[in-house]
C-alpha cells in the first residue's frame, strides 16, 4: 500500500469517526452537571453488596468480567516478554557489578523500602472501602522493591526478588481469578457472580468477593509487573551483545 | 476555583501531549510521557477520579517511562551513545567521588 492509499484510507476512516463522534457528544449531559445516571446505578448496586468504594464495585462485581479481560492482557504481555526478552543462545551474560553508593542513599533505601511495601499492601488490602485497589497496590508494590535497586545495586535487587515464586504466584492470581468467577457459575448460575458473604459496610471484610478477586489482582499485577521489569533490567543491565566480546572494557561499561 | 485547577491541568495536559508527540528522541520523549503522566494523574484527581489518577501516576509517571528507558539502554548499540540512559544518570547520581 503507498503512502497516498493510507493517507486517504485514514482520512476517510476520521471522517467518519469525527462524524459520529460530533452526533455522539451533542446528545453527552453538560460537563460538571449534576445527573449522573450511570453513576447512581453504580452507587445503588455497591451500596447493595456493601462496598464502600464504588469503583471497586464496578471494577470486581457489576464489570468483573471487564477486568478478567484486563487482567488477562497483563498475564499476556508478561508471557510475551519473558518468551521475548529470554536470554538468546549467543548473548553473554554479564554479572552485575557491585557498586558503591552513599551511605546515606543506602539508609535511605533501607528505610523507605518496607514503608513503600506497606503502603502498596494497604492500597491493595482496602480497594474495597477507599480509592485504590489490587491494580494500584500491585504497581506501588511492584515499583517499591526497585527502590533496591535505586539505592543499593542489582545485586541486592536479585536477592529480594525470588522470580521462580513471583512466576508461581502470577499463574495461581491469574487462574484463580477465573476459578472464583467459575465458582460462581457453579453455585449461583452466573460467572463471576458476588456469592461470598456480603460482610458489614466499610469493614475490611465487606463487598463479598470483591476483596477476593482485588487481592487476586494484586498478587497477579504485582508479581507480573517485578517479572516483566526483572526481564527489562536483565536485558539493560546484564545480558551483554554478542557483538561486543573482543572489547570487555566497553561491556563492563555497558553492563553496570 | 475548580474549574481554574480543571483548566490548568488541561491545558498542561494538552501542551506536554503535543510536546510527547513533537519529541523524536525517545530517550527525551521518555522524561515528557513521565511529565505528561503527571499532569493526567493530577487531571483525574481533580476530576474527583483518585483510582485513575493513583493507576496513571504509578503506570504512566513511573512503569512506562521506565520501560522506555530500559528499552532505549538495551537498543542503543554504541557504549559512548549512552549519555541519555538510566544506566549512565544512576551512576552519576551514585559518584562516590560525591561523598
Amino acid at each position: 500500500m503507498t503512502a497516498r492509499a493510507r493517507l486517504l484510507m485514514f482520512l476517510a476512516a476520521a471522517a467518519v469517526i469525527a462524524v459520529f463522534f460530533a452526533v455522539a457528544c451533542v446528545r453527552l449531559p453538560a460537563f460538571g452537571s449534576a445527573s449522573h445516571p450511570y453513576g447512581d446505578r453504580a452507587v445503588a448496586a455497591a451500596l447493595e453488596h456493601r462496598t464502600a468504594n464504588v469503583i471497586s464495585s464496578v471494577n470486581f462485581d457489576t464489570r468483573a468480567f471487564d477486568t478478567l479481560g484486563e487482567e488477562s492482557i497483563l498475564f499476556g504481555t508478561v508471557l510475551g516478554a519473558t518468551l521475548l526478552l529470554r536470554r538468546a543462545r549467543d548473548e553473554r551474560h554479564v554479572r552485575a557489578q557491585a557498586e558503591d553508593v552513599m551511605t546515606t542513599t543506602r539508609l535511605f533505601g533501607a528505610l523507605l523500602l518496607p514503608v513503600a511495601l506497606i503502603v502498596g499492601v494497604y492500597i491493595v488490602a482496602h480497594g474495597q472501602l477507599s480509592p485504590g485497589g489490587g491494580f494500584q497496590g500491585g504497581v506501588v508494590l511492584a515499583t517499591a522493591l526497585h527502590l533496591a535497586y535505586v539505592a543499593a545495586d542489582y545485586r541486592v535487587l536479585k536477592r529480594l526478588r525470588p522470580l521462580a515464586v513471583l512466576d508461581v504466584a502470577d499463574s495461581i492470581a491469574a487462574a484463580s481469578y477465573s476459578i472464583i468467577g467459575l465458582t460462581g457459575l457453579i453455585v449461583a448460575g452466573a460467572f463471576l457472580k458476588n456469592i461470598a458473604p456480603l460482610g458489614t459496610f466499610n469493614e475490611i471484610t465487606s463487598g463479598g468477593t470483591v476483596p477476593v478477586l482485588n487481592a487476586a489482582v494484586g498478587v497477579e499485577v504485582a508479581s507480573g509487573l517485578i517479572a516483566l521489569l526483572a526481564h527489562f533490567l536483565d536485558q539493560a543491565v546484564e545480558i551483554g551483545d554478542p557483538e561486543q566480546r573482543d572489547t570487555p572494557d566497553a561491556n563492563a561499561q555497558g553492563g553496570t | 476555583m475548580d474549574q481554574w485547577l480543571i483548566g490548568i491541568a488541561v491545558v498542561f495536559v494538552v501542551l506536554a501531549a503535543t510536546l510527547a508527540v513533537l519529541t523524536r528522541d525517545p530517550a527525551r520523549q521518555a522524561v515528557v510521557l513521565s511529565a505528561l503522566g503527571l499532569g493526567l494523574a493530577v487531571l483525574f484527581a481533580v476530576l474527583q477520579a483518585p483510582d485513575v489518577a493513583l493507576s496513571q501516576l504509578a503506570v504512566g509517571t513511573a512503569l512506562t517511562p521506565l520501560l522506555i528507558l530500559l528499552s532505549v539502554r538495551k537498543v542503543t548499540r554504541r557504549p559512548d551513545d549512552g549519555s541519555s540512559d538510566l544506566s549512565s544518570n544512576r551512576n552519576e547520581g551514585s559518584d562516590p567521588e560525591r561523598t
